[in-house]
């Protein structure tokens, strides 16, 4: 009874002190406030990187495919000189680009009906029905199109009156099923940056004669393509990296994901030096992207 | 303890395994606990008996002899195995499962990788695998390919049928202008695919659909799609085909090799031996589980005991440097198909 008593005073000293101590060394606090964040970015996600890096420069028996740790660099070579690989890498960018566009077209006026036009009740609804899809599996949403795109599936079914059939399965589905899966990253940001738009802009172009496409050019557009840029970030590099969807819906087509998955098993190290393909394509575009300031306003 | 895996492609059925149960009689009996794994590919079972947790290994022959290569597994004493004796001899001592003449493990299943069509979209009915090959044009963009590295050997039988001068005497012991050759015809092939498959499910879909009018299946595949009442037709081409031989196999770093001798000595008991081979759609290797089937038919419609059948099946085999037809150290391996493959799908 006695400790009980005793006990809470004792844990209030030392709490006070410690928050003493914190109040006064503001670089402590910094650094303990941090501490967690960078321990699990520097070890967990940079360090799986670097061990990835790493491996890449490895090999596998020919015979027994155990890997084999000798310093080399015959899997970098590989992939940058076998043909193959350099089709594959143009066509998982020309697909990921395509994503990218038809994610920013689409999105774009919908976004703007949601931001500009929409009442405040409709806007809510529009933001839930847009962000529903995300709950979503996405085994479930790309299995539902591989349904959609089979013969004589909803889209040939729907299109039959105007002429329209199903592209199949293939690398135009892949785009379809990818834009589709990645639009709500591409409404949000853009929907985020039009709502910041200082309608006050809008007038004074209206003022100073300017017609309605003339503002969207010179007034609308310069202010929200960061928020574009920004929303073709997660279009572009999900694109990259996908494997699955192109699985279920790309027929015949390979691309990065694909290749890696086929090599992860029986040669690691050349699926290690795959794989920096795609991370180099991504810290390439992001670099380029920095400079249009789209990643102030992620 | 013991833990097994059996690899997937020839189980697909196996994530309800459970209703089907050989497994809980086998540890009451014997004391011994089993865990398994399911492995999807032959090549993710490779490396998964590479972490040797595993004391027992189900595997095909496009695997086994890597397997083998790496000391990942052990010989097999078969006289510790009494059930081994009524094994069909047709699966013993073959390249696929033994090694100068020692046993790697007991047969357990077999299956050919047949030729499917659509009776209603493919006529007339093929019976060579020239409909998927030199005329697969007629039916571009629904012609399907099984999706491995080992699918090469079945352009390599063709050219073997049908090209003599390339003097390819086993699918599987291919030189360098042998592959070239192989490789060439699946590039045209290429042009007429609509999709390969690894996923069984998706291939039976592809096939009631129609996105797939015409290729490589597996029995339980056109079983299933006949049951659904798809119009398809599944047949032995008169060049033959290639086909699978599963072995199971004792790990050589197994803690319990007692258990995994026990195992196999259960899993191809003539009971246990049918319920597998029901559940997994493949042929049975004991020739006594064919009266222990529910389908009396079953081994019938696959050819359990139908030597004529299997002789012109050539069973998947792990391409080796050494050629597996005896001609020396020219013959190009597995690593050189994985690469070729890649290229193939471009």
């Amino acid at each position: 009874m006695a400790t009980d008593v005793a006990a809470p005073p004792v844990r209030r000293g030392v709490v006070r002190r410690a928050a003493a101590v914190l109040h006064r060394h503001a670089g402590l606090r910094l650094t303990l406030l941090l501490a967690a964040p960078m321990a699990w970015l520097v070890l967990a996600y940079l360090g799986s990187l670097a061990v990835l890096f790493l491996s890449a420069f490895w090999t596998v028996d020919d015979f027994t495919y155990n890997i084999v740790r000798v310093w080399n660099t015959a899997n970098f070579s590989t992939v940058f000189t076998e043909p193959v690989y350099r089709t594959i890498a143009l066509r998982t960018l020309g697909i990921a680009a395509a994503v990218t566009v038809v994610d920013a077209v689409v999105a774009f006026p919908m976004a703007f009906y949601m931001a500009r036009i929409a009442r405040p009740r409709t806007r809510k609804l529009l933001v839930v029905a847009v962000l529903t899809p995300l709950w979503a599996s996405y085994l479930v949403k790309a299995y539902a199109w591989r349904v959609i795109l089979s013969q004589g599936g909803v889209l040939d079914w729907l299109g039959k009156p105007v002429g329209i059939s199903s592209p199949g399965y293939g690398t135009a589905a892949v785009v379809i099923v990818l834009a589709y899966l990645w639009l709500p990253y591409m409404i949000l940001p853009i929907y985020a940056g039009l709502e910041n738009l200082p309608a006050n802009l809008l007038d004074a172009s209206a003022d100073l004669g300017a017609g309605a496409g003339r503002t969207f050019r010179s007034v609308v557009l310069p202010l929200v393509l960061p928020s574009v840029f920004a929303g073709s970030v997660f279009t572009f590099s999900l694109s990259l990296g996908d494997y699955i969807a192109v699985q279920i819906v790309g027929g015949k087509t390979q691309m990065l994901g694909t290749a890696i998955a086929d090599n992860v098993t029986l040669d690691l190290p050349l699926a290690a030096a795959l794989s920096c393909v795609p991370v180099a394509m991504i810290i390439g575009y992001l670099l380029a992207v920095r400079r249009t300031g789209a990643l102030d306003s992620l | 303890m013991e833990r097994l895996v059996p690899v997937a492609p020839q189980n697909p059925t196996a994530k309800d395994r459970a209703r089907v149960d050989w497994v809980h009689p086998f540890e009451q009996q014997t004391g011994c606990k089993v865990n398994t794994k399911i492995a999807g590919t032959s090549d993710e079972m490779v490396s998964l008996m590479k972490t040797g947790q595993y004391d027992a290994v189900s595997a095909s022959g496009d695997a086994t002899l890597r397997l083998i290569a790496a000391g990942d597994v052990a010989p097999v004493n078969t006289g510790l195995v009494p059930n081994y004796a009524d094994i069909y001899p047709g699966l013993k001592n073959q390249p696929w499962n033994s090694v100068d003449g020692r046993m790697y493990g007991i047969p357990h299943g077999r299956g050919a990788n047949l030729l499917m069509y659509r009776t209603d979209k493919v006529s007339p009915a093929p019976d060579s695998w020239s409909v998927v090959f030199d005329g697969a044009s007629a039916y571009s963009g629904h012609v399907t390919a099984y999706d491995s590295p080992i699918y090469i050997a079945d352009a390599a039988l063709y050219l073997m049928k049908t090209r003599p001068e390339l003097g390819i005497k086993n699918p599987y012991a291919l030189d360098d202008a042998q592959l070239k050759a192989a490789v060439d015809l699946l590039k045209t092939q290429h042009q007429a695919i609509g999709e390969y498959w690894s996923d069984y499910q998706k291939s039976e879909n592809s096939f009631k659909t129609g996105d797939t009018v015409v290729g490589t299946t597996w029995q339980v595949i056109a079983n299933m799609a006949q049951t659904d009442q798809a119009p398809v037709q599944a047949v032995l081409p008169k060049e033959g085909a290639t086909g699978w031989s599963d072995t199971w196999m004792v790990s050589s770093k197994a803690a319990h090799p007692d258990c995994a001798y026990q195992w196999m000595n259960w899993i191809v008991s003539p009971k246990v031996n049918a319920q597998v081979a029901q559940w997994f759609g493949e042929a049975p290797s004991n020739a006594k589980a064919c009266d222990q089937t529910t389908d009396k038919n079953f081994c019938t419609t696959f050819h359990a005991a139908d030597d004529a059948y299997w002789k012109n099946v050539y069973y998947w085999t792990t391409p080796i440097k050494n050629c597996l037809d005896g001609r020396g150290a020219t013959c190009t391996d597995y690593a050189a198909w994985t690469a070729a493959w890649t290229e193939i799908k471009g």
